[in-house]
């Protein structure tokens, strides 16, 4: 079924009956060509790029739980591409130029609003640091705005920019850059997959790999054994847990990282702002709740839930930068698995095993990755060969010394 | 969390600054021949268990000690608590 206006107003004049679910609800088949392990936006994305762009048939996406309720379904919803390195810059561009077009390729509403992204200054070494990465993003072809105190100050009042401590001395702006609705992309991509012949299986956990003679043959499911081709494994934070059955160990340690909303407010906040002194982002949905985060809790956790310290310190940061804030209440608060990398970027790439291949390390920035990780992934795994975008994330990387280190501070996974 | 610390009892974990996985105090031999193999491993490769982790808490804001924790990654909860001293001495290191 084609969403559109006219079809809104037909259903709302016969009482919403015309309405069918969005994908279907299918039983795992004997052998698909691929299987893609994880129905976070990554596995969906990868799967859809695969039928539409490379003619797969036989495709299946296998969820433990439900669709979106993993990180998609947990992050704080932030697009940008303001990176520094030529391994990341060039495929965080492509990725915010497919949210551009997303809902008119999907057919579908995720509320893809690019109201702005700026990144506070506070000091003078940090205006030379961002500097230079806007200069890295404008030669990327992505758009960047240094912003003067006075402009930030006439722009957004609210902020305190005379803070004793964290003087506010200008900021980094990408307005292309913007919030998503998160749990719609997984439901768009969900959706387009299924109309394109990919079965959504959900409630099927992977459980172990049939691997003979070097080549993996197919999984071990919760709902029985699946004959695969190609096996895509797209598990995000699970990454450690899920390599380990394959006897793979990985440059990734699993950190829980905490997410806030408050109660519904009047618009108060445009666009994203992020405090460059303490970490601390934040930005305010359509329906009205402040959205932020901060800081991993930072030590390996697969528990789905944080503790109070990070809660402080990630309220320090509001109070700091916007001390209007000090009245609002919080509504709820939640934790995600990040797949925390050793260098903060990214891996997609085959294994050392044929047939099995691997696209992790997300940290806690995979969500504005989600179109190009599949674009690149579903590539990867079409022709065997990475796709331009995606061919410094490679595992070998950390032994060849080509580390894709944002930070310049080496080899530590508590980075992103 | 609370962490019970061997020699000043249970303490805040916000105390502590969390180094990762206990096999560190393993540092790999440089003049070994798989030297540089080991050190790739030892550098960047984890791993990252759920379930029971033994990892290397420093009490960075208390007395500067080292300690393995035993912790569950699924459920943050402690099973046991070392000096990373006493660890490295029964793996027969000097301290
Ligand atoms: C609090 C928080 C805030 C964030 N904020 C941002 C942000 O502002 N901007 C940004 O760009 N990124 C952000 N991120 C990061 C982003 O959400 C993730 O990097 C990204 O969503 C990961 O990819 P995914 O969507 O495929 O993951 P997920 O949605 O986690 O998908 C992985 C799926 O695999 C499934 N799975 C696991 N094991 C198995 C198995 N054995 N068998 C079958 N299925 C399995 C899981 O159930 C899950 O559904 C944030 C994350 C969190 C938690």
């Amino acid at each position: 079924m084609r969403y559109s206006a006219l079809r809104v107003i037909k259903e709302a004049l016969t009482g919403h009956k015309g309405w069918t679910p969005a994908w279907r609800d299918v039983a795992p088949q004997a052998h698909y060509d691929y299987i893609v392990i994880g129905g976070g936006g990554h596995g969906l994305a990868t799967a859809y790029y695969l039928a539409r762009d490379h003619g797969a048939k036989k495709v299946a996406v296998l969820e433990k739980g439900w669709i979106g309720g993993g990180n998609v379904g947990r992050n704080t919803t932030i697009i940008r591409s303001n990176y520094l390195l030529d391994g990341n810059e060039p495929f965080y561009e492509h990725s915010l130029k497919l949210w551009e077009g997303l809902e008119q390729d999907l057919n579908y509403n995720a509320m893809v609003s690019q109201r702005g992204i700026l990144n506070l200054i506070h000091s003078d070494a940090q205006r030379d640091a961002f500097t230079r990465r806007g200069n890295a993003m404008i030669l990327n072809g992505a758009d960047a705005d240094l912003l003067s105190t006075q402009t930030i100050q006439k722009r957004y009042p609210f902020i305190n920019v005379d803070n004793a401590r964290f003087p506010i001395k200008g900021g980094l702006a990408q307005h292309r850059g913007g919030t998503v609705r998160h749990d719609a992309v997984a439901w768009g991509y969900a959706r387009a997959a299924d109309q394109l012949g990919v079965d959504i299986i959900q409630n099927c956990e992977v459980t172990g790999f049939r691997i003979q003679g070097g080549t993996c043959l197919g999984v071990e499911t919760s709902r029985g054994y699946i004959a695969g081709g190609k096996i895509a494994a797209c598990v995000a934070g699970s990454s450690g847990r899920l390599m380990s059955k394959a006897g793979m160990r990985l440059p990734i340690e699993s950190h829980v990282l905490q997410a806030f909303v408050s109660e519904g407010l009047k618009p108060v906040l445009p666009g994203v702002i992020t405090f460059g002194a303490g970490h601390f982002y934040c930005s305010q949905s359509d329906k009205g709740g402040l959205v932020f985060g901060g800081d991993i809790d930072g030590y390996n956790s697969y528990a789905q839930r944080g503790n109070l310290p990070v809660v402080e310190d990630v309220c320090e940061g509001a109070m700091a930068i916007f001390p209007m804030l000090g009245r609002v209440r919080l509504l709820r608060m939640w934790g995600g698995i990040m797949d925390m990398s050793m260098d903060g970027s990214p891996i997609i790439d085959r294994t050392h095993i044929d047939g099995l291949y691997f696209n992790g390390g997300w940290c806690y920035g995979g969500f504005k990755a989600t179109p190009a990780s599949g674009w690149c992934y579903a590539h990867l795994l079409a022709r065997d060969t990475p796709h331009e975008f995606a061919k410094a994330y490679r595992f070998d990387r950390f032994e060849k010394g080509q580390m894709i280190d944002e930070k310049g501070v080496g080899n530590n996974p508590q980075l992103h | 969390m609370i962490i019970n610390h061997p020699l000043l009892g249970p303490r805040d974990s916000a105390e502590f600054t969390y180094m990762g996985d206990a096999k560190l105090i393993d540092r790999p031999d440089w003049q070994a021949p798989e030297a540089l193999a080991q050190f790739i491993d030892y550098g960047y490769m984890r791993d990252n268990p759920d379930g029971a982790h033994r990892e290397l808490w420093y009490h960075e804001q208390g007395d500067r000690s080292f300690l393995v924790v035993t912790r569950d990654t699924t459920t943050h909860e402690i099973f046991a608590v070392e000096l990373a001293r006493d660890v490295a001495r029964s793996r027969g290191q000097s301290r």
